[in-house]
């Protein structure tokens, strides 16, 4: 059991980023550390496409002349994933932050279940 | 390739382009061109549906730039996804025409471009989901969606529309986060992210079983993520918040397109990867079953308990969630079929449910509670009966499509036998009394004499809704009546899969 987490501490330590992520953004009531946890979220499952697509002693997948032999190389495909999904999770911060400052600038708290509170007794 | 097959590009690529541009017009000049599109994506829809309908034609893929396998990126297109994507783009254009005389009011005027924005950004989002046959491209339009659907929620210039769109952004990212998580264990698992291919890793996987775990993981991860996002039953607190909160056309939209499409997006998923058999035997389909079963009852007996019409007419989504999550878990081609049958059964609708609704209470003085809706059915007429009709499709009488639907779904029941059977029956039959009893006593005060309000809105400005209301009644008993010739498509396009 202890060897395969030695030989995979990148993935393990990715499922633990990404246990904590989850939960901040689950649980924690304040705004700015959900964003946070967020983040770390999406980030785990980077880290662990990242570590599973390269390989020790590959170099990175740019050919600019000399070795021909694809084995020479890491798969580029994860990084290619990593790229994307970085766009695709910066944008969804930037709108989380973006309404956190509207929420904060109308009710004052950063605290979610106290603007809970607020909005109830609005609605009534 | 025929010149026809190129299509769903330009359903996808046409709002896409469009979207950006939308912004910088004046209001009207956006609408103008959003309702050019949208009549565009809808006849563009339908065209590629005739061409599929074609006696000889089959499915076939769209490989973008010609890449292969491993790096390419693909759209794959049946007749199931022809039905689903002429769907998609008639219910948004119709929710559209059905929302339109309340922008005005309900959103600020330099935001009102925005919302054009959002909406055809939607559009091409829902389109991608539907065609895309890679796992990635997936999850990028699922992450497109939810930023559209948070900014449809928010958009609207209303206190607590704000906070019901945190809400609805925190539950979606959670369940985003989990599917990316069995993306990325999928994806070390085969080394694949295309469709077919991966299914062909996944039965190796299957047969050798080595690695069962890590893909029973992966498998639950990508179900439960898409679970979350569709809100079925325990995930489903910010949902009617968010429908309630929102403007009448954004209501529309996102409970008749965006949940519409994570859920076909699952469909697809287990029919095209893991396959119907795995997904039963890995328990996931169990999973799903008990969460849709609990949601089909405690979701109707939520909307017993509430009294503001909107909310009712919300949790009565989670319910019918539940029905489209309970023929997936059928695990059969039957099942699946039912489910999609019940996707555009639920969507025209609830799609019409939501502007009628907005309507009657707008005709009683702007009081939400059901009580304070008698004799709408009077003043306003035509939202009076296309409230009927909403609310007889959704109890399942026959002539409307929720009947058709829900017939599908226990022959699909039937048809797979053992004691789910009896369970599926029970809680079929016993969520029809539950609906007729809370959409009966709502339909019973429509029609019952009540106050008298000036009513001061002027007819040119309704008639966009009026046509909606048409379009979808229409619709609904044609789906009713001729339910046989749509289910034998998405069934003829699911046995191709």
């Amino acid at each position: 059991m202890l060897d395969v987490i030695y030989n995979h501490v990148d993935e393990a330590a990715a499922i633990v980023l990404f246990s904590i992520g989850f939960t901040t953004l689950l649980l924690n009531r304040n705004l700015i550390k959900k964003i946070i946890g967020f983040s770390m979220m999406d980030n785990a499952i980077y880290l662990f496409l990242a570590s599973y697509g390269y390989i020790q002693g590959r170099a990175a997948p740019i050919y600019i002349g000399g070795n021909t032999d694809p084995t020479a190389y890491v798969n580029p495909l994860p990084a290619g994933l990593v790229l994307t999904g970085i766009v695709v999770s910066v944008s969804v911060t930037a709108i989380m932050l973006a309404l956190t400052v509207r929420l904060y600038r109308h009710y004052h708290t950063l605290d979610i279940d106290k603007i809970a509170e607020i909005v109830r007794k609005e609605g009534k | 390739m025929e010149i026809q097959q190129n299509l769903p590009m330009i359903l996808i690529l046409l709002p896409l382009a469009v979207s950006p541009a939308l912004a910088f017009l004046r209001p009207k000049a956006s609408r103008a061109v959003m309702l050019a599109v949208s009549l565009i994506s809808c006849a563009v829809s339908l065209a590629l549906t005739v061409y599929m309908c074609a006696e000889d034609s089959l499915p076939y893929t769209i490989k973008m730039g010609e890449y292969g396998a491993p790096f390419g990126n693909e759209l794959y297109i049946s007749r199931t996804e022809c039905i689903v994507s002429l769907l998609f783009s008639c219910v948004h254009m119709l929710s559209l025409l059905g929302g339109l005389h309340r922008l005005d009011e309900e959103i600020h005027e330099n935001r009102r471009s925005l919302f054009y924005t959002v909406t055809s950004l939607l559009l091409s989002a829902i389109q991608a989901l539907c065609f895309t046959n890679d796992l990635f491209t997936g999850y990028v339009f699922l992450e497109i969606t939810t930023i559209a659907a948070g900014a449809l929620i928010f958009i609207r210039s209303r206190e607590g529309a704000l906070f019901a769109s945190m809400r609805y952004m925190i539950m979606n990212l959670l369940g985003s986060g989990l599917f990316l998580l069995g993306l990325a264990v999928m994806y070390c698992l085969t080394g694949e992210l295309l469709f077919p291919q991966l299914k062909e890793g996944v039965s190796q996987i299957l047969r050798e079983g080595r690695y069962i775990r890590p893909l029973t993981a992966s498998i639950l991860l990508i179900t439960v993520g898409l679970s979350i996002k569709s809100a079925l039953y325990p995930f489903h607190t910010w949902l009617p918040n968010a429908y309630s909160g929102a403007t009448p056309a954004a209501s529309s939209m996102l409970s008749s397109l965006v949940s519409k499409a994570y859920i076909f997006l699952l469909i697809k998923i287990v029919m095209r990867v893991t396959g119907p058999e795995a997904f039963v035997s890995l328990r996931a389909g169990d999973v799903v079953f008990v969460y849709s079963c609990i949601a089909i009852i405690l979701g109707s007996i939520d909307a017993i308990r509430e009294h503001n019409v909107r909310r009712m007419v919300s949790y009565s989504s989670v319910a019918q969630i539940g029905y489209i999550f309970l023929g997936v878990s059928i695990g059969t081609a039957a099942g699946m079929t039912a489910a999609i049958f019940h996707i555009l059964a639920h969507s025209i609708s609830k799609a019409m449910l939501f502007p009628a609704v907005d309507r009657l209470t707008q005709v009683s003085g702007g009081n939400e509670n059901y009580r304070d809706l008698r004799g709408s059915g009077f003043r306003a007429p035509l939202a009076g009966i296309a409230f009927v009709v909403g609310a007889f499709s959704i109890t399942g009488i026959p002539i409307f499509a929720g009947f058709s639907s829900k017939v599908y779904l226990a022959s699909a029941a039937v048809e797979s036998g053992g004691w789910r059977m009896l369970i599926v029956l029970f809680v079929l039959a016993a969520s029809t009394v539950l609906n007729v009893s809370y959409f009966l006593r709502t339909v019973i005060t429509l029609y019952r004499p009540g106050e008298r309000y000036p009513l001061t809105r002027d007819k040119a400005v309704m008639v966009p809704l009026a046509l909606a209301l048409i379009v979808f009644i229409g619709l609904n008993t044609a789906l009713g009546i001729f339910s046989l010739p749509v289910f034998e498509m998405i069934n003829d396009g699911i046995m191709l899969w």
